[in-house]
């Protein structure tokens, strides 16, 4: 989707497009910092210090990357299968609190209880998954529209669930503490940075291998390359879009597992909230390639971190990361305008025709 | 029940009914007027969001609704040009540059919120645009309580649909815009200037969109309160094409998603967790797709980029 050419044959795709794009985005965020009465340099200066000036800052970019990676991982590879998962948000939430809930049965040991709180979490978000390619299929209209239906009915009943039947007895709507043998240990005390930085790095490599070496991955990607052509192949389209949303589904779930399992212990109201939107941006920036989405998640992790720093220094919420995504999404897809650009700041004068 | 408080109820629930059925009609029409011209102008929920904080804003600034109305409209036809050059001229994939739109409202009306109010959840009350009487219905006794008082906007609603209506399918505009939406090279072929079409599909798309995004603020509970539009675009389109991309089956399909919502409103009263009460008009926007007339599909070339020979 995101490849073109200009006029004298220059490509611009991949991480070319997506720094480009990035740039372009920061440029016109900038101008949404001047007219909130703040200057620019300081505030994107005072986000690198809160992702970046410390070990622990760097150690609190790296865990918040954590989720984002499953989130990116997740919508690429639907993406790949023709499928623009927008259902991340609500993968990753029914993920969350599958795992806290699972994480209560007492008396199991270590070794059991974390993959099975995963596996559970997985079987959740995959279902679901598979549940919106199935409406996608039955209902024949766009996913947009059901994905964004499905978040909204998945968040009132999970935060349902979450202050009626499941509800810890606290101030906060939250769940009970999860058991001690459920938790994945934190790498560095009091910070989000969990072990499950190491699970998001295997199943990127997973990821990486089932798109590139595997049939069933190449069979994936001719589906979403082009539908037709590959049922006239014999290949099984529906039944490949499932199993790569059952993945996908799975995978977002991991994220928000890793985040209960992690960083809290239970599960908390809106405590993911956002990410799969974040995980749309790191996908799209990341060209749908396991690799860019570890690159770019960084990238997202850093400015979560560091928005909280930029919002202590200078009052502009948090939200206004949601400003840039929304400028990266919109530029990385639109490569022409990159290029319009480009023929204004490297030849000015000529005039192509 | 006596029979009077039976009309009080019934009452309630149609005065609850407009109150849905002027948003989702809104969006429901500016997609349809979009995919008319081949494009999915899957932006609307930003665009609602973006017209309902400059409607509280102009209303803010300036202490009258009809204003803010005017900013409103303003501020789509901005989003709605920048939606259009992305898509028309730079081939953004259609999708997920609504997907971008919806992004960019969300967090850019937050920031401003912030600037304008210093507020994290909602604007201060501003002027509204209040009910206008219609005075011939003054002496029919249940119309006149149910139809006396109506938001402006109620009857710029219907105005717009009739309107749509008419340009849709009665004049050249419309015949040209259709061609366009069932195959942009026929129409290109016979000497139609599809982009400039395209863009005024998008540009009427936004107008209306706008309207219902300022019905939700100024023509409703006078404030701004963050990401109060809540998927009313999205269903919005769902309920255009239940309605088989049609005016009249907008119209009626709006009317009953509306009168819908407005009986799971008045259920509330029973003892149901609010939770469950508020996610059931996605539930019904679901149970709105599965329902759907036979051309729910839509025009046939929507959502594909169309490029202009020799290029």
């Amino acid at each position: 989707m995101s490849r073109t050419k200009d006029r004298k044959g220059i490509r611009l795709e991949g991480p070319l497009l997506s720094i480009g794009a990035l740039i372009l985005a920061l440029a016109v965020a900038a101008i949404v910092i001047l007219i909130a009465g703040y200057d620019p340099f300081e505030s994107y200066a005072a986000l690198l210090t809160g992702a970046f000036s410390s070990v622990s800052n760097i150690a609190t970019t790296l865990g918040t990357a954590t989720p984002l990676i499953f989130a990116g991982l997740s919508v690429s590879l639907a993406y790949r299968a023709g499928f623009l998962n927008v259902a991340v948000e609500s993968q990753l939430l029914v993920g969350a609190l599958t795992a806290a809930l699972v994480g209560l049965i007492p008396n199991l040991p270590a070794i059991i209880h974390v993959p099975l709180c995963l596996l559970a979490a997985g079987a959740a978000g995959g279902a679901l998954g598979v549940f919106s390619a199935f409406l996608k299929r039955k209902l024949q209209v766009s996913e947009l529209i059901i994905t964004v239906m499905l978040n909204y009915i998945v968040s009132y009943l999970v935060e349902y669930l979450v202050s009626g039947p499941f509800a810890a007895e606290s101030r906060m709507v939250r769940t009970n503490a999860m058991q001690e043998s459920a938790r994945i240990p934190l790498l560095i005390p009091n910070n989000r940075l969990s072990a499950g930085i190491f699970l998001a790095i295997a199943s990127a490599v997973f990821l990486w291998w089932l798109l590139e070496r595997t049939r069933v991955g190449y069979e994936m990607r001719a589906c979403g390359f082009n539908p037709p052509a590959a049922e006239a192949g014999g290949i099984p389209v529906y039944r490949r879009v499932y199993l790569a949303m059952l993945v996908s589904g799975a995978l977002a779930a991991f994220g928000g597992a890793v985040e209960a399992m992690g960083v809290h212990g239970y599960y908390i109201n809106s405590m993911v909230s956002g990410y799969g939107y974040d995980g749309l941006t790191i996908a799209i920036m990341g060209n749908f390639s396991p690799g860019g989405c570890m690159i770019t998640s960084l990238l997202f992790g850093a400015l979560r971190a560091g928005s909280s720093n930029m919002n202590r220094s200078t009052n502009i919420p948090g939200e206004f990361i949601t400003v840039l995504q929304a400028l990266v999404i919109l530029f990385v897809s639109t490569p022409r305008l990159i290029l319009f650009f480009q023929k204004f700041t490297v030849r000015p004068a000529k005039k192509e025709g | 029940m006596g029979i009077d408080s039976l009309f009080q109820t019934l009452l309630s629930l149609l005065s609850g009914t407009l109150r849905v059925f002027i948003p989702i009609g809104f969006a429901a029409l500016a997609f349809m007027v979009a995919s008319n011209c081949g494009i999915i102008n899957m932006a609307l929920d930003g665009l609602m969001l973006f017209a309902s904080f400059f409607g509280v804003l102009g209303s803010y600034v300036s202490g009258n609704a009809w204003v803010g109305l005017l900013f409103a409209l303003c501020s789509s036809v901005v989003i709605s040009l920048f939606f259009a050059l992305l898509t028309v001229h730079f081939k953004c994939p259609q999708m997920i540059a609504g997907l971008g739109v919806n992004l960019l409202a969300r967090g850019l009306t937050i920031v401003l919120l912030q600037v304008v109010w210093n507020a994290r959840g909602k604007s201060t009350p501003v002027a509204g645009l209040g009910v206008i009487r219609i005075p011939f219905l003054k002496n029919v006794p249940v119309l006149n309580e149910l139809l006396g008082d109506v938001s402006p906007l109620f009857l710029l609603l219907l105005a717009s649909i009739a309107l749509v209506w008419f340009l849709m399918k009665k004049t050249p505009f419309g015949l040209r815009m259709r061609t366009i939406g069932e195959n942009p090279a026929v129409a290109a072929s016979q000497g139609i200037n599809v982009y400039r079409m395209q863009y005024a599909g998008i540009l009427i798309s936004g107008l209306l969109a706008a309207l219902g995004g300022a019905f939700l603020s100024i023509g409703d509970i006078n404030i701004f309160s963050r990401d109060m539009v809540a998927g009313r675009g999205f269903i919005g389109i769902a309920v255009c094409i239940f309605g088989g991309y049609d005016p009249v089956g907008i119209l009626l399909g709006s009317l009953l998603f509306g009168f819908a919502q407005s009986l799971q409103y008045r259920i509330q009263s029973v003892d149901i967790p609010s939770q469950l009460v508020q996610m059931l008009p996605y539930v019904l926007t679901m149970f709105a797709l599965a329902f759907k007339r036979k051309n729910g599909l839509g025009p046939s070339a929507m959502g594909m980029p169309y490029e202009k020979e020799g290029q």
